[in-house]
């Protein structure tokens, strides 16, 4: 009780002062003259000479080089990757999501790429405003077509604006995350870098035979 | 002379800095000293035992990470087993492994959050929180890589775990295990021998264990206070009975020992890790029989973990439908509340938030 | 006029101002810019050149200390800190204020309009008049008064008052606590802050700032320990800063004083608790750091920033560091602690003092050499006396209810009885 206790709890932040800030500062960070270079791939000097506005801002501690918060791939984000040509609009995540947030209107008689009939997708509506991310839609889809996104980037000023539209949808970069997608761990897909090309890429590596399917939709569910 | 005085009744939240959410107290004051309080609460009632009985058994998973959302792992555990009792599921050694690893990971975030909170309550500005917060950012990031989420995990299902982790958690695990023992040794000696922080919490909120017992207050209170009552030891659920791990006891039963009851069962939580990582074996994370749409049979069934706030139970109906009858959560934070009024009358003004954020409850929890 | 002349604020100024008068030639000043015969002008545009002066260094002082302040407090708990507005964040503070004053203006409807108005503002004049008092460097100062400490210690306890004023017009519950903490703190830590600096008096033999700064050939810290320590944790009191920031008590009276006020009367109480931090700084400098006195060829004034921006980061660290006493817990502290320390201090003195009446710098050494084990042998004692004594955490006892922990599960029989 005389007070050396605190004098080590003291020492303990100043030990904590030295250390480097663990500070994310998304969505950029403030550089000097020798971060900025570093983000620009010169050398310090390289700087001066070829962008000395650049250079000087940067001398000020103004120059802000963007920074990305690190993520996992599983991430699930509120960007959702959807790939109609693999969807046969059979409204299973519509069914599981806890709190119906998907909207999805269909007609008869759409393209068929998979195995089956499928139907043509007028509207597929997503009210992330009102998501919880839980992405049990995922894990319902039996085809792989629809799967959360790798960011969460997409915010808008309005609550209308939460809604994403299907053309939206169809639009989006395909950066499916890996969630509840072991296929996409499996050949290292990196959806913070790359794309789904294909809808092929997307999917499962054993396509289920009509049988299988039966046996999953018919008498399990 | 005597001058005359007179009680002052206040009402503390549910809109206050230091209520851990909005909870709220209508409380008595003579002078600085408590005379009487009422805790009053209900705020974040969200009927999520009524919600479940809407929801598929998997869909129910989600919702039970929403009541105690700083240990949402130990709150899908917890509900998973009841669920696994209903219908008889074996659950795979791999998932069972997965979800132990992530429970103890869990009681370590938790309980970082309860120190850092409680030392925040006793006025230091926030520094020890921000350490706490800090370490408990890592143990989120290690959740993000299993599951995609860090706070609302829903990471467990009926059988297991929905997904094995990936290659890259087993060494970032490694990492976070090395390094955290230092950082709660770092807490501990900026915390546990402090005389301001002595002075300020030994000998206050004394609680009796028979009280506890009675009122079947559970987790780090009733442990604080010498009663060995711990569900991983007592009532062995998924693997515990394979794993050894010491379990903390106090018997000051103040608020001194609360805090160091918690900072112990951190390093034992890292022991089981360890343990769980040299056990675990390759295999699946959950059985590929089980259906995604689970179907019980009609029945009933209990079942309760050592969540790091108490005991959390959750009681399932079925009527062998695919979504509960009825649910039933027996949560520790509302009932661990029970003491407050006897820890609290008699204290200061000061050591009330103290007390009150020793107990370690969670709104979520409480209101549900 | 000779006075005033000795001040090298004014003498620059007025001299410059004023024709040559016979003083100002006599210490070489030339032609002036005013006609002669307009020495009163002189006079008066000097006097408010010097407050303008003044005032504006200390506020802009203070928002480069909550600058200072919170980059500080950020890298104690391992954060960047503010860095957006200007170079390294350095216009953060100007955005504060800005927002701050455009603010609405909210004034509770049970308040006492008169005293709620006034209460911020006797909040800060005291503080401000503390500057006029120390010298911050080789005749930079406003005025030498040649009882400079209790001029000091007289208005800062306006504060006090201020705080009770505020809490006492919002007409707040939560306030009143506060505005009670206020007077309890302000009775109890007014007696040791008064007595601490008395061995400091009876050394320079003055009341006088410059003539303390002056007679530290050795700083004051060494030669009296005890009354460092206790001048420091008395004015930490005095200011409201962790580990006795309770009037404020941000986790228990949500802000405590603060809570009813808004817009720039909030920012003049927030101006307030800063220019506190610096005016206490200051004065430790002047007091028990040797002031301005540092070693040639860097000018005076910028030895005592340094110092100050010292006692500064110090009084930051233990904010950031320490929790908060309780009230009577800190009100035992002042009596039980901090009042017997400077006793001790005091006796002390008085009797090194009588063997030295002038000390010279080698009597001063003596002194600091008799004083320090003094010091650690009364803060041991008075640790042991007043502590409470952590957890001795007995194994055997545990259990008393349940048997005690062991590695074996208990057996299912017991489990279920329980």
């Amino acid at each position: 009780m005389t007070g050396l206790n605190l004098l080590r709890a003291l020492f303990v932040t100043m030990k904590n002062f030295v250390r480097a800030p663990f500070t994310v500062q998304y969505p950029d960070r403030r550089v000097g003259l020798v971060g900025a270079a570093k983000a620009e791939g010169k050398s310090p000097l390289g700087l001066i000479r070829n962008n000395p506005k650049r250079a000087i801002k940067a001398m000020a501690m103004l120059a802000t080089v963007p920074e990305k918060v690190p993520q996992n791939k599983r991430f699930r984000g509120n960007e959702f990757t959807w790939l109609e040509t693999r969807c046969t609009g059979c409204a299973s995540c519509a069914k599981y999501c806890p709190l119906g947030i998907i909207e999805i209107v269909t007609h008869p008689g759409g393209i068929d790429v998979q195995e089956g009939e499928s139907y043509g997708i007028d509207v597929f509506d997503i009210d992330i405003g009102r998501c919880m991310f839980c992405g049990l839609c995922v894990e319902a889809c039996p085809y792989d077509a629809l799967h959360m996104g790798a960011t969460f980037e997409r915010s808008t000023y309005t609550r209308a604006g939460l809604v994403i539209p299907v053309d939206e949808l169809r639009a989006a970069p395909k950066t499916p995350s890996s969630w509840f997608r072991p296929q996409f761990e499996e050949r290292g897909f990196n959806p913070f870098e790359e794309q789904v090309e294909n809808h092929h890429e997307a999917g499962r590596h054993e396509q289920p035979t009509p049988e299988e399917l039966r046996q999953r939709w018919v008498n399990q569910r | 002379m005597t001058l005359k005085t007179e009680p002052i009744t206040i009402n503390i939240g549910p809109q206050h800095p230091s209520t851990h959410g909005v909870f709220r107290m209508r409380v008595t004051f003579d002078g600085e000293t408590v005379v009487d309080l009422e805790p009053i609460f209900g705020y974040l009632h969200r009927g999520s035992e009524k919600l479940a009985e809407e929801r598929t058994y998997t869909q129910v998973v989600t919702l039970t990470d929403r009541m105690d959302y700083v240990a949402s792992m130990t709150n899908n555990q917890g509900y998973i087993l009841a669920v696994e009792k209903l219908t008889g599921i074996e659950p795979s050694p791999r998932g069972v492994w997965l979800r132990m690893i992530a429970a103890e990971l869990q009681r370590i975030a938790s309980h970082l959050v309860a120190v850092g909170f409680l030392i925040q309550d006793l006025g230091a500005w926030g520094t020890p929180l921000i350490y706490a917060m800090r370490e408990r950012e890592k143990i989120l990031d290690l959740f993000e890589m299993l599951c995609g989420a860090r706070i609302t995990n829903s990471y467990l299902r009926p059988g297991g775990v929905f997904m094995d982790a990936p290659d890259e958690f087993w060494p970032a695990l490694d990492i976070l295990l090395a390094d955290l023992p230092q950082r709660i040794d770092e807490l501990d000696q900026l915390l546990t021998n402090n005389e301001i922080i002595v002075a300020r919490t030994i000998n206050v909120a004394v609680v009796e264990p028979e009280a506890m017992v009675n009122a079947s207050i559970t987790g780090p209170m009733l442990r604080a206070g010498g009663v060995d009552w711990d569900l991983r030891h007592r009532d062995p659920y998924d693997y515990y009975d394979q794993v050894e791990f010491e379990r903390p006891l106090h018997t000051a039963s103040d608020n001194n020992a609360r805090y160091w009851v918690r900072l112990q069962e951190m390093r034992e939580s890292i022991k089981i890790v360890k343990q769980c990582i040299e056990r675990i074996e390759p295999g699946p994370v959950r059985p590929p029989e089980v259906p995604f749409l689970v179907r019980p049979p009609a029945g009933d069934g209990y079942a309760a973990v050592e969540a790091p706030k108490g005991e959390l139970g959750f009681y399932l109906v079925s009527d062998g439908g695919i979504a509960p009858y009825r649910c039933h959560v027996r949560a520790p934070s509302l009932i661990n509340l029970t003491l407050l009024r006897e820890m609290l009358v008699g204290g200061m003004v000061a050591d009330m938030f103290v007390s009150f954020g020793s107990i370690d409850i969670n709104m979520g929890e409480v209101d549900r | 006029m000779d006075t005033f002349l000795e001040n090298s604020l004014f003498r620059n100024i007025y001299c410059n101002l004023a024709s040559a008068s016979e003083n100002c030639a006599a210490r070489g000043y030339g032609d002036a810019l005013l006609p002669d015969g307009l020495q009163w002008l002189a006079f008066t545009l000097t006097g408010v050149a010097i407050i303008g002066l003044v005032v504006n260094a200390i506020l802009m002082g203070v928002l480069g200390f909550i600058w200072f302040e919170r980059r500080v407090f950020a890298r104690f708990q391992n954060r960047v800190g503010p860095n957006r507005w200007g170079p390294f964040g350095l216009l953060t503070p100007v955005a504060d204020a800005i927002k701050t004053m455009f603010k609405e203006d909210v004034a509770p409807e049970d308040s006492d309009r008169f005293l709620y108005n006034l209460a911020p503002v006797l909040m800060v004049v005291p503080l401000l008049v503390v500057f006029a008092v120390i010298p911050f460097g080789i005749g930079t100062f406003v005025a030498d008064l040649n009882v400079g400490i209790l001029f000091i210690l007289a208005v800062t306890t306006m504060s006090g008052l201020a705080i009770v004023m505020a809490a006492w017009a919002s007409g707040n519950r939560l306030s009143i606590f506060s505005g009670l903490r206020a007077v309890a703190l302000l009775i109890s830590y007014e007696i040791p802050m008064a007595l601490s600096i008395l061995g400091v008096l009876m050394i320079s033999g003055s009341l006088a700032l410059g003539r303390i700064v002056e007679s530290q050939n050795v700083p004051f810290i060494l030669v009296q320990p005890m009354g460092f320590l206790v001048f420091f944790l008395a004015s930490l009191a005095e200011m409201n800063r962790t580990p006795f920031d309770l009037t404020e008590a941000e986790s228990e009276l949500a802000a405590g004083y603060l809570n009813d006020y808004s817009s720039m009367k909030f920012g003049l109480f927030f101006l307030a608790e800063f220019m506190a931090a610096l005016a206490g700084a200051a004065v430790i400098t002047t007091l028990f750091l040797s002031g301005w006195r540092g070693w040639e060829p860097v000018p005076s004034q910028v030895w005592f920033f340094l110092k100050m921006g010292g006692v500064l980061f110090v009084i930051i660290w233990i904010r950031f560091t320490w929790p908060r006493l309780r009230i009577d817990q800190m009100l035992a502290f002042a009596w039980k602690g901090l009042f017997e320390l400077t006793l001790v201090n005091l006796t002390l003195a008085a009797i090194l003092i009588a063997v030295w009446p002038q000390p010279t710098t080698t009597q001063l050494w003596m002194m600091a050499a008799i004083n320090w084990p003094v010091f650690f042998a009364s803060i041991w004692i008075i640790g042991k006396v007043m502590g409470v004594r952590p957890h001795q955490i007995d194994r055997t006892a545990m259990g008393a209810l349940y048997p005690v922990a062991t590695d074996e599960p208990a057996p299912a029989s017991e489990a279920s009885e329980q």
